[in-house]
């Protein structure tokens, strides 16, 4: 058994793992810094972000106007102090990136181009064309090749944290081509794996988004935070799920339902005009728009097609030229996925889950609270967010809040004692253990994707859209009786290089926990707020949840909720008004 | 039309097997399925033991490029109706070496990629707070194209001359090096020149454009070889023409 060291491992190499991997070589050029990833770095799936990512720039823009929206998208969950330090570093940030060489999108006089987007009163979304995650990801992975002093374990998955003495002091992690159960040392970790979205069975979300790093931070005994708001997307492809970006709505598409009808107006949403307005119909936040979605299907005004019920995204109106220049993306994915032509067709769409505004909980800084543990992006929850997250606020808050994270760690790294003598030993044990749970055992019967598309079916019937008290604690149930299940899993595969289904094994039981919390977190909030919306509780109550909810894993498994208040600065607590 | 279509899948388990085997699988014919999704099928259903990468489905992240009949594809991004009646054969992308089934190992293509410094160089950085450089869309439009590559290695796959000669630095690298060549922002040009220089490799290609045929995001690896060539045959005229240190 071998074990590596380093100062700073950085778990994840997508937006935030970059971005923090780069801040922390810069912070401290003499710190021994580690990406582990369970794929090569550009294949992580910041890679499929596409509409544009914000930061105020132009003249007539201001920094209280994009915290304002934020807030108030974000039905005042957000922590305003967050929402104020994010704001202030965005642009600063997003320079950097230009200056790295990323291709955004320009004005005829060279000056970096912006979009509208949902929820924003103000054009102030950065973008390139409709692959800005993709030219993000790749431009912060050709720059980190530049630092030495960044190693990569390409291909590594991770099974635990090693904590010792009250503090994190590295990971063990399967080396894939190997199949080897190794340990790496190190000062500080940094968590940046993303999201969980395929704890639900239609998703925008890539293979790999399993909340590995979520899971990992919670049977530490990190709460999870604020995990009851889980992000739909108003438009999604029916069979896939692929993303249809939301620029599609900013360059002025529209959305009608099975009469040509542009139904968000009987929404609250404004009033439908030819041009886009900003923060108003299909500007309007995504929360509002997915819920609308499914009153029009309640009426029985949508449409039905062989994978639900859909409504239609119309572009044709913005002619071929416009979108081949600005949405040349959307035309191949329904061009190849949809076999349909955007620019002569309507494109058929319906909510999909995309995004978790909850996470690891961290501080303003990335800090969880155990020592020598960081978490950025979509894994964590710093309290940007709050209910529900604006378009092109998130690859932003990757940029931000991986470089703020990845300055912090490099300081505890910097200071921190080397790691304990005892952590080898669980290494070890976790070897034992894997070996225990998959290899050394016979008569087992249960398939890991009978078992997961349980789980997603009974999140899709329970945490989606609209939530009930009782379908929750229903769900609750199913998951704990899927947890036996999984006890009793077969795997066909025994050898133990490149071992794909003993990493979707793994996947799944960090999936479980994270469906577990995330109906217990939803069963707990009894109010409706942004992304979380509960029939049997309609209201917003701020006097009782006004608050963040923190998950903290108990001895018998299941969650223990608690809560802790929300920062409020300037904007007290007020009506989301869109179209108004 | 058929309900079910065959797949023959090349199977390889180092240490197990001398060498690959093929193995057939059945499964439903689906009009709106892509490769992928039959290969998700035999992995969900039939055979857990099958191994191959993938992430997106969505033709972007570059994980799931396989033989698919003799062609390097991006097996989430072609139907599998266009392979109708099959049977589809599937093997790894030729010219790596095999990890297991379907995975390929492709950690060379890394130390190649640095190799070209794809990374903005300038001769002195701008502060971040004179805020952006302009580049006007014609400036943008003249890279734009080589940065699109998503590293999936289709290119590698389908090149006669990596085939013949694993350490060329490869069509993608050197479409790479060409983008930031051709950024306005960029003055690392001379410097990855020098790097090119030194790879024999480029002046075995044939110009035959396998790479640009096969890239599934239109980039054309094929033309930036060519902008190199023509750009490397200059400097060697300057330096043979004008005394040492003008260039």
């Amino acid at each position: 058994m071998d074990t590596f060291s380093c100062d700073l491992l950085i778990v994840g190499g997508g937006g935030a793992g970059l971005r923090a991997a780069i801040a922390a070589a810069e912070a401290a050029p003499k710190l021994d810094i580690a990406v582990v990833s369970k794929v090569y770095p550009m294949r992580s799936h910041t890679v499929s972000a596409e509409g544009g990512a914000a930061a105020v720039i132009k003249p007539g823009d201001s920094l209280d106007a994009h915290a304002y929206d934020t807030i108030s998208g974000g039905d005042w969950l957000c922590d305003q102090d967050v929402v104020e330090v994010f704001v202030e570093a965005a642009p600063r940030e997003m320079l950097q990136l230009e200056h790295w060489g990323c291709p955004w999108s320009r004005e005829p006089n060279g000056s970096v181009a912006v979009r509208a987007f949902g929820g924003m009163k103000t054009q102030r979304t950065w973008f390139a064309a409709d692959k800005t995650g993709f030219h993000m990801l790749h431009t912060l992975f050709q720059t980190s090749l530049r630092y030495g002093s960044v190693r990569r374990f390409d291909e590594w998955f991770v099974t635990k944290l090693l904590v010792d003495e009250g503090r994190c002091q590295g990971v063990v992690a399967i080396e894939l081509a190997t199949g080897k159960v190794q340990g790496i040392t190190a000062k500080a970790v940094i968590l940046c794996t993303g999201g969980c979205g395929k704890v639900f069975p239609f998703s925008t979300n890539a293979n790999i988004k399993n909340g590995d790093g979520m899971a990992l931070a919670y049977r530490s005994g990190v709460p999870l935070k604020d995990m009851e708001f889980v992000q739909y997307h108003p438009t999604g492809l029916p069979q896939t799920g692929i993303l249809i970006t939301e620029a599609t709505r900013a360059e002025g598409g529209w959305l009608l339902n099975k009469d040509g009808y542009r139904y968000l107006q009987d929404y609250d949403l404004g009033t439908p005009e030819p041009k886009p307005v900003l923060r108003s119909m299909e500007l309007g936040p995504r929360d509002r728009l997915s819920q609308a979605f499914i009153k029009e299907q309640e009426k029985g005004r949508t449409l039905e097609g062989p994978y639900g019920h859909y409504v239609n995204l119309d572009i044709r109106h913005l002619g071929e030229q416009v979108i081949d220049k600005k949405l040349p993306f959307v035309r191949e994915l329904c061009l190849k996925y949809a076999n349909l032509d955007p620019v002569k067709e309507l494109i058929p769409v319906r909510p999909v889950v995309h995004y978790m505004m909850g996470g690891v909980h961290t501080d303003i800084m990335g800090a969880t609270p155990l020592d020598g543990l960081y978490a950025a992006g979509e894994v964590a929850c710093v309290n940007l967010n709050g209910a529900n997250r604006l378009g092109s606020n998130s690859l932003t808050e990757c940029l931000v809040f991986g470089a703020r994270a990845g300055k912090a760690a490099a300081t505890f790294a910097a200071e921190a004692p080397p790691p304990s003598a005892s952590v080898e030993a669980q290494v070890g044990d976790e070897e034992r253990r894997l070996s225990d749970d998959f290899f050394n055992v016979t008569g087992r019967t249960e398939r890991i994707a009978n078992l997961r598309a349980e789980m997603q079916m009974a999140m899709e019937g329970s945490a989606g859209i609209y939530r009930t008290g009782a379908a929750l604690a229903a769900a609750a149930d199913t998951l704990g009786r899927l947890r036996g299940d999984a006890q009793r899993l077969q795997l066909d595969d025994r050898s133990r290089i490149f071992n794909t289904e003993l990493i979707s094994a793994l996947e799944f039981g960090y999936m479980l926990d994270l469906a577990e919390v995330i109906t217990r977190s939803a069963e707990a909030r009894t109010e409706s707020r942004g992304a979380h919306q509960r029939t049997d509780h309609p209201e917003r109550d701020d006097e009782r949840f006004l608050a963040h909810s923190l998950a903290y894993r108990t001895a018998s498994g299941g969650p223990r909720i608690e809560y802790s208040p929300v920062t409020i600065t300037r904007w007290p607590p007020g009506e989301r008004v869109y179209g108004r | 039309m058929a309900d079910t279509i065959t797949l023959d899948v090349a199977r390889y388990r180092p240490g197990d097997d001398s060498e690959p085997t093929f193995q057939s699988y059945e499964v439903p014919y689906r009009e709106d399925w892509v490769v992928l999704d039959a290969l998700n099928y035999v992995k969900d259903q039939l055979d857990g033991s099958l191994t191959y990468r993938w992430s997106c489905r969505m033709g972007v992240c570059g994980s799931c490029g396989m033989m698919v009949d003799g062609t390097p594809t991006l097996t989430c991004a072609v139907p599998l109706s266009d392979y109708v009646p099959g049977p589809i054969r599937i093997e790894p992308l030729q010219f790596f070496p095999v990890v297991r089934d379907l995975v390929v190992d492709i950690s060379d293509f890394l130390p190649k990629l640095q190799k070209v410094q794809p990374w903005i160089i300038r001769d002195e950085e701008k502060p971040i707070a004179d805020g952006e450089h302009l580049q006007t869309p014609a400036q943008l439009e003249s890279y734009k194209q080589f940065s699109m590559c998503i590293n999936c290695m289709l290119c590698y796959s389908a090149c006669p001359v990596v085939g013949l000669e694993p350490d060329f630095i490869g069509p993608a690298a050197i479409a790479l090096a060409q983008r930031y060549n051709l950024d306005s922002r960029d003055q690392g040009a001379a410097g990855r020149m020098e790097v090119l220089d030194e790879h024999e490799g480029m002046w075995g290609c044939t110009f035959v454009g396998e790479c640009t045929e096969v890239c599934p995001k239109n980039v054309d690896p094929a033309g930036a070889i060519q902008l190199y060539k023509a750009a490397s045959a200059t400097n060697w005229f300057k330096s043979i023409l004008l005394p040492r240190g003008s260039k």
